[in-house]
């Protein structure tokens, strides 16, 4: 029983962190940029979240607040690309990963300075409520969690596999110039995929949040999400969540049965792993060229 | 305007281009020498201990270079190299060997340590090497608590004095023996750094940066350019990490930590990315920007009872100077100080468009 139940805890982490490596993806497929400020984007879309609903800030209705805080953060999400990123096209990806390093600081900073560095957490309809079934113990925020991770990444590999905008955004990643030819947007393009980003950032904070408490500092957990992100594939989705529940399973399991300090180390420890004996990742997304 | 002509081959392999600049350099050299004269005179040592964590800084910040800015590999680990040369050093330092030989072995067994680290994450590029590098970052800090024994672990370890033939060094009580020692070590790696550059390996580092693909059809084999440049990078960091020891006097678990790293990579782009001058501008601005901070702060609250007290402000600020760099002055420092000097040299034909660079159109690193 104790197994599962760390097990169950652990999904729900894992979901969490392949929530945010989704977001890292789905930059990383479209536009071909890594977003190392994603965490804090999932930290600020938590913090809007709370803005909204809790009673000390303006206290609106909870399944009013959802909504409201995504657009917020999809609107964030694009104009972040509108204004800054847009000007860096065509320079090297070291500078656009430094920028968004920086820019990971200055969220840090605003988010520390509006809603202040005590840990805070969500006020939900359904906290504290929990499912008891043969002495396991499930609670609704963890149930959440999973049901809208995994929705969210179906539904984001239908988008990519099946819809136009979808595959023009995979061509503006593989080969810019020839899909300028193909008269793909890819500027635009850009933009939406970082809007999109920034909502399942938003999505993540929001059930990270009901789940815990959350302070700004909570946006380097953004860092194991890129070990999820690699460990399962850059450029994978399904790869993204697997990756972040390997992560999120293996930390509870290493700290209940491994040696003190192994539980910090493990997602780092299988990174490296993976990336020397399976640089793709999991599930690899480099191909041959064929001439 | 100055026309150089060169004459010989001599001519076209020499440290200075033309007089001029020997004599400038000269001067510079003069005036870091006699720096600390100042500091006799005003009796107070304080600014000089700043002045020497930036040289400090400046070096780690040339290992850095070496691998970003001209072999074009980005590291987000390169504070972990500095914690392998800081805690060897404090080991054989420990052991009893003298510091004019744990000091370059210390550098050169980080170069080793973190060759063998970096060998399997070389067929890596690009994101994933940075990946890899921020992973051993985070790694770290953990590996120095598990390796207690040699480091101190969460405790820390005390650094012990520098003795060179029975001449005592400390941070503290001898500060000018300790500047014009790191200003030694300093000029030492720029000499080293600019006859690299000028030698078929340096030159192999810059064709692996401009394009693997050409560099590899040159017959440059790859993995050992970068191997080798991995090697220079991580002795480098690894001598300022020695160094850092002895400046900060007590080294624990979160001294070598991911904000240094990010810190060492912040300011080499501040800096101008491919410029030995690069590393040390960045260096002054990352040294400046606390101090400047600070005196804001005091001046703020004494002449006008303001109190500005958020946490996090320091870095925010760094933060937004850097993406203004980024944004702005891609080149950096240095190259705006090449850019008003080409301006003047040409005076009336300087073109706004003379530094620009071409945009290339990205391709995805997935279709090898």
């Amino acid at each position: 029983m104790d197994f599962l139940q760390l097990i169950i805890s652990g999904l729900a982490n894992g979901c969490v962190y392949g929530l945010i490596a989704l977001g890292f993806v789905l930059i990383y497929k479209a536009t071909e940029a890594v977003n190392f400020a994603q965490g804090d984007f999932m930290m600020l879309g938590a913090f809007v979240c709370i803005g909204f609903t809790n009673h000390e800030y303006m206290g609106l209705n909870f399944w009013l607040a959802v909504p409201l805080s995504i657009l917020v953060m999809g609107g964030l999400g694009y104009l972040f690309n509108w204004g800054i990123l847009r000007h860096m096209f065509g320079q090297s990806q070291t500078s656009i990963v430094i920028l968004t390093i920086a820019m990971g600081f200055i969220i840090r900073f605003i988010a520390g300075a509006v809603w202040s560095h005590e840990p805070t957490s969500l006020e939900t309809p359904f906290a504290g409520q929990d499912i008891r079934s043969g002495g396991l113990v499930l609670g609704i925020d963890e149930v959440l969690i999973v049901v809208v991770t995994a929705f969210l990444t179906l539904v984001f590999f239908l988008f990519f596999s099946r819809t136009r905008i979808g595959l023009a955004m995979q061509a503006a990643s593989q080969n810019q110039l020839a899909a300028y030819y193909m008269g793909i947007p890819v500027r635009r393009i850009h933009s939406l995929v970082w809007g999109l980003s920034g909502m399942v950032a938003a999505v993540a904070g929001i059930l990270f949040a009901s789940k815990g408490a959350i302070d700004p500092s909570t946006g380097l957990l953004g860092i194991k999400a890129f070990a999820a992100a690699a460990i399962g594939g850059f450029g994978s989705l399904p790869g993204a969540l697997l990756g972040g529940l390997i992560i999120g399973l293996v930390e509870p399991l290493a700290s209940r049965y491994g040696p003190p300090g192994v539980s910090q180390i493990a997602p780092y420890a299988i990174l490296l792993l993976i990336l020397i004996f399976r640089p793709g990742g999991i599930f690899s997304q480099t191909q041959r060229k064929k001439v | 305007m100055r026309f150089v002509f060169k004459t010989s081959y001599d001519a076209d392999i020499s440290l200075f281009k033309h007089r001029a600049q020997a004599v400038w350099y000269g001067l510079l050299l003069l005036l870091v020498l006699a720096t600390p004269l100042y500091f006799v005179a005003i009796g107070d040592a304080y600014l000089l201990g700043e002045i020497t964590g930036i040289l400090i800084l400046a070096i780690a910040g040339m290992g850095l270079m070496l691998l970003t800015g001209h072999t074009g590999l980005p590291s987000l680990g390169h504070a972990t190299f500095m914690a392998f040369g800081c805690y060897l050093n404090i080991n054989l330092l420990g052991a009893g060997v003298p510091w004019l030989i744990a000091f370059p072995l210390s550098g050169l067994i980080a170069g080793g340590l973190g060759t063998m680290i970096a060998l399997p994450v070389l067929r890596l590029h690009g994101v994933y090497l940075a990946l890899a590098t921020l992973a051993m970052s985070m790694l770290t800090s953990d590996f120095v608590v598990i390796a207690e024994p040699w480091t101190g672990g969460i405790a820390g370890a005390a650094v012990p004095d520098i003795n060179i033939f029975g001449m005592e060094i400390n941070r503290y009580s001898t500060p000018y023996k300790f500047y014009y020692l790191v200003l030694f070590v300093a000029i030492l790696i720029v000499w080293f750094y600019r006859n690299l550059l000028r030698t078929p390996t340096g030159r192999s580092f810059t064709a692996v940066r401009d394009s693997e693909i050409s560099a590899r059809a040159m017959g440059i084999n790859l993995t050992r350019t970068k191997a080798m440049s991995f090697f220079l990078s991580a002795t480098a960091a690894g001598l300022a990490g020695a160094l850092f020891g002895h400046s900060a006097g007590y080294v624990t678990n979160e001294t070598f930590d991911l904000v240094m790293s990010i810190t060492l990579l912040l300011m080499i782009v501040i800096g101008g990315l491919g410029f030995i001058h690069g590393a040390f501008f960045g260096a002054i601005v990352v040294g400046i920007i606390p101090v400047a901070i600070a005196n804001g702060r005091t001046f703020l609250s004494t002449t006008f009872d303001v109190n500005i007290n958020v946490p996090g402000l320091e870095s925010a600020l760094f933060a937004f100077i850097l993406i203004c760099f980024i944004l702005f002055e891609p080149m950096g420092l240095y190259g705006r100080w090449l850019k008003i000097r080409t301006y003047f040299e040409l005076f009336p034909f300087y073109r706004k468009d003379m530094f620009k660079r071409q945009k290339s159109y990205l391709k995805t690193d997935r279709v090898q």
